[in-house]
């Protein structure tokens, strides 16, 4: 991070920027706990580690703008808007989830903020994105799609087709890949030739580099200056963030393919504890102001509980809604 | 006098593995391949220990390309291995199905009778927990609709440690699906089980009354549906089919003709599902032997959701079973 940057960090920016890499790690850690009281079922895909990239990609964006996300979304929804209620209801299945408990942590919607979706498909989200890219540029709406998606995407055929039309068709999408050196359990360098995911990018034509994804500021200034470009007719972006999951890749895990010592490597660059280290030094914030946060981060985790807890199971009677437009079950 | 055998206890996950293991002792021709199946030791720990055992040539990780390594199985299978390809689950196989498709199902008919492709592809199937529309489908009858690929459904410990070998040694392509609720299952095989046939449905439970047919997840909710109509004076026959392709109808006729009632339990969805096919053979083969429409329980026709109550609707559960076999019974000509 350069000191200029540094300098011309505001104050109420660098709180907000706080703020909401607290709000994803709160609610998150409260899903693994509600996961161990099978509050939360099925998979649980957690991001705490990785909250730097949504955290500066979203802020970037304006309210028409979409996104597209994996299974691992949980913070992109709610950083997007998406509210904490909503989400943790989806978790619990009711039905005042965001996706009336039908899609569950896997499959969070929003049409409100133009989120298309957590997908359970590895690479199953990019042609979505460029589908919403292209349809945008034909009604001449000046918005952005933002695409996440994991490295274990790149070894997929989606993947490459879909940067190849984005690229081919001038599309406005912004590529965001995530890239925590593991599928699973598969490292990066067990699964591609050639590690370099930028490069593999740009040979579709399009601007592409890699940032440090454990860098709030970092990605946002990346993200914005792609952004920009993409908005201004400038064609597809792509992404490639440096960054490491620190917990289990789902609550199935066992952890096998990596050494605690990698673990401990990455959790000392956690992007949390490093920006309130920076803020501290930089005297950008008061321990007062760091407690105002996680009381305001508590209350908001603890109302959207309360939130699923009160919510009500949709009926089973209306099982086969949903299937087809006009309601009827065929 | 015959001895019997010594029985051990075992799983369903450790008895695929024990097939796996013996495949890849008996065979240099055999390796496995597949996502996470080697240093994870496959997402459902059903590989766990072979990587350390057979190393990194013949338990093979492959990045997330469904479609490239499918087609690589059936490219080294043309050129004489034996390749036992995992596909995590039946779910991302859809983005291989080109490969199943149109090149393992169709070279041998193609090439007119030049090249054979013998592989074996496995995949977890199935719902019941909560793992939503994108990882909780049951495509096995889907699959058996195409001619040149044999499906194979294990639904016990002696069919998951047995199907294997003989599937590997079929000269074409044998899909196996596992359904992941069963991994889990615990049973006792003989010490020294082996190989079972790969042709044959066969009656789990004896009865005169119904025959009720399924297979694979569904067998054990089946079984169960057997045992609370017998406590009602209902005599159901079940049947597992074991394989959907080739379906052995004759197991199924035998039994209908007895019965003269059927009811058949399938997971997957009902309209164009395995649960057709079966119907329109009983129609066309027993037509005269029946006292009562077929009747089906499959899953409802809905991508399955997430909320615990809303799934359990879903599929097929043995309260709805029981209820349709009554109905069967009740069917008053
Ligand atoms: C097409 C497909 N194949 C396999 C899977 C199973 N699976 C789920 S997540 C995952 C690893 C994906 O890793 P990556 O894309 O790097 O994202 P991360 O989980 O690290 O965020 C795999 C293999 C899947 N969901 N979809």
């Amino acid at each position: 991070m350069t000191s200029e940057r540094i300098q011309h960090l505001d104050r109420d920016h660098a709180h907000y920027l706080l703020h909401q890499m607290l709000r994803v790690r709160r609610f998150e850690e409260k899903c693994a706990e509600l996961y161990q009281a099978t509050k939360i079922r099925g998979f649980l895909h957690l991001y705490i580690g990785e909250e730097a990239i949504a955290v500066g990609a979203m802020g970037v964006l304006e309210p028409d703008d979409a996104v597209v996300a994996t299974y691992r979304e949980h913070g992109h929804a709610l950083v997007r808007g998406v509210s904490g209620g909503s989400i943790m209801a989806e978790m619990y299945g009711k039905q005042e989830g965001c996706s009336r408990g039908r899609g569950g942590s896997m499959h969070l919607f929003d049409s409100e903020t133009r989120f298309y979706g957590g997908n359970g498909i590895v690479g199953g989200g990019l042609p979505i994105a460029v589908g919403l890219a292209l349809a945008d540029k034909l009604q001449n709406r000046r918005n952005v799609t933002l695409c996440f998606f994991g490295e274990g995407a790149v070894a997929e055929g989606e993947f490459h087709e879909s940067l190849n039309l984005a690229s081919l068709w001038d599309l406005p999408v912004v590529f965001c890949c995530e890239n925590n050196l593991y599928a699973m359990g598969t490292a990066l360098e067990r699964s591609e030739s050639d590690t370099n995911i930028a490069i593999k990018a740009a040979s579709y034509e399009m601007p592409a580099w890699t940032v440090d994804g454990m860098n709030v500021l970092a990605v946002e200034d990346a993200v914005r200056k792609a952004v920009d470009a993409t908005r201004q007719g400038g064609g597809p972006h792509f992404l490639e963030f440096r960054t490491y999951r620190f917990r289990a890749h789902s609550m199935f895990d066992p952890e096998l393919y990596r050494d605690k010592a990698e673990v401990a490597f990455w959790r000392d660059r956690d992007p949390i504890k490093t920006f309130t280290e920076l803020l501290k030094e930089q005297e950008l914030i008061e321990d007062g102001e760091l407690v105002q946060i996680e009381e305001m981060v508590a209350a908001e985790v603890e109302a959207a509980v309360a939130f699923a807890e009160g919510g009500t199971w949709e009926p089973v009677s209306e099982l086969t809604r949903f299937v087809y437009s006009d309601g009827s079950g065929l | 006098m015959p001895v019997a055998p010594t029985l051990v206890k075992t799983t369903y996950r450790e008895a695929v593995r024990a097939a796996m293991q013996e495949a890849l002792e008996r065979d240099d021709r055999v390796f496995l391949m597949g996502e996470d199946v080697g240093a994870y030791g496959g997402c459902y720990a059903v590989s766990l220990g072979l990587l350390e055992e057979f190393g990194p040539e013949r338990i093979r990780d492959t990045p997330l390309s469904e479609s490239a390594f499918v087609g690589a199985g059936i490219g080294a299978a043309l050129a004489g291995m034996r390749p036992i390809v995992e596909v995590m689950t039946v779910n991302f196989s859809l983005l291989a199905l080109d490969q199943i498709l149109n090149n393992a199902a169709t070279i041998l008919h193609m090439s007119g009778g030049q090249f054979n492709v013998p592989l074996v592809i496995r995949m977890a199937t199935g719902a019941g927990r909560q793992l939503a529309a994108q990882h909780s489908h049951s495509l096995e009858g889907w699959y058996a609709h195409i001619p040149g690929i044999r499906v194979l459904t294990p639904a016990t410990v002696e069919d998951a440690r047995g199907m294997l070998w003989p599937a590997l040694m079929d000269p074409d392509p044998v899909l196996i699906f596992e359904n992941a609720l069963l991994y889990n299952l615990e049973g006792e095989i003989a010490e020294d089980a082996g190989p079972v046939s790969i042709d044959q449905a066969i009656v789990r439970h004896s009865g005169t009354d119904i025959t009720l047919i399924t297979y694979g997840g569904s067998l054990g909710k089946t079984l169960q549906a057997a045992k609370e109509l017998q406590r009602d004076g209902i005599g159901a026959e079940v049947i597992d089919l074991r394989t959907l392709r080739p379906l052995d109808m004759g197991t199924v006729l035998a039994s209908v003709r007895k019965t003269n009632r059927a009811l058949i339990v399938d997971e997957g969805w009902r309209s164009g599902g395995i649960s057709a096919e079966i119907t329109t053979r009983l129609v066309e083969e027993a037509f005269y032997d029946l006292d009562a429409p077929v009747a089906r329980v499959c899953s409802e026709e809905v991508p399955i959701p997430y909320a615990k109550h809303m799934e359990e609707a879903a599929i097929p559960q043995v309260p709805k079973i029981v209820a349709a076999a009554r109905e069967v019974m009740g069917f008053d000509e």
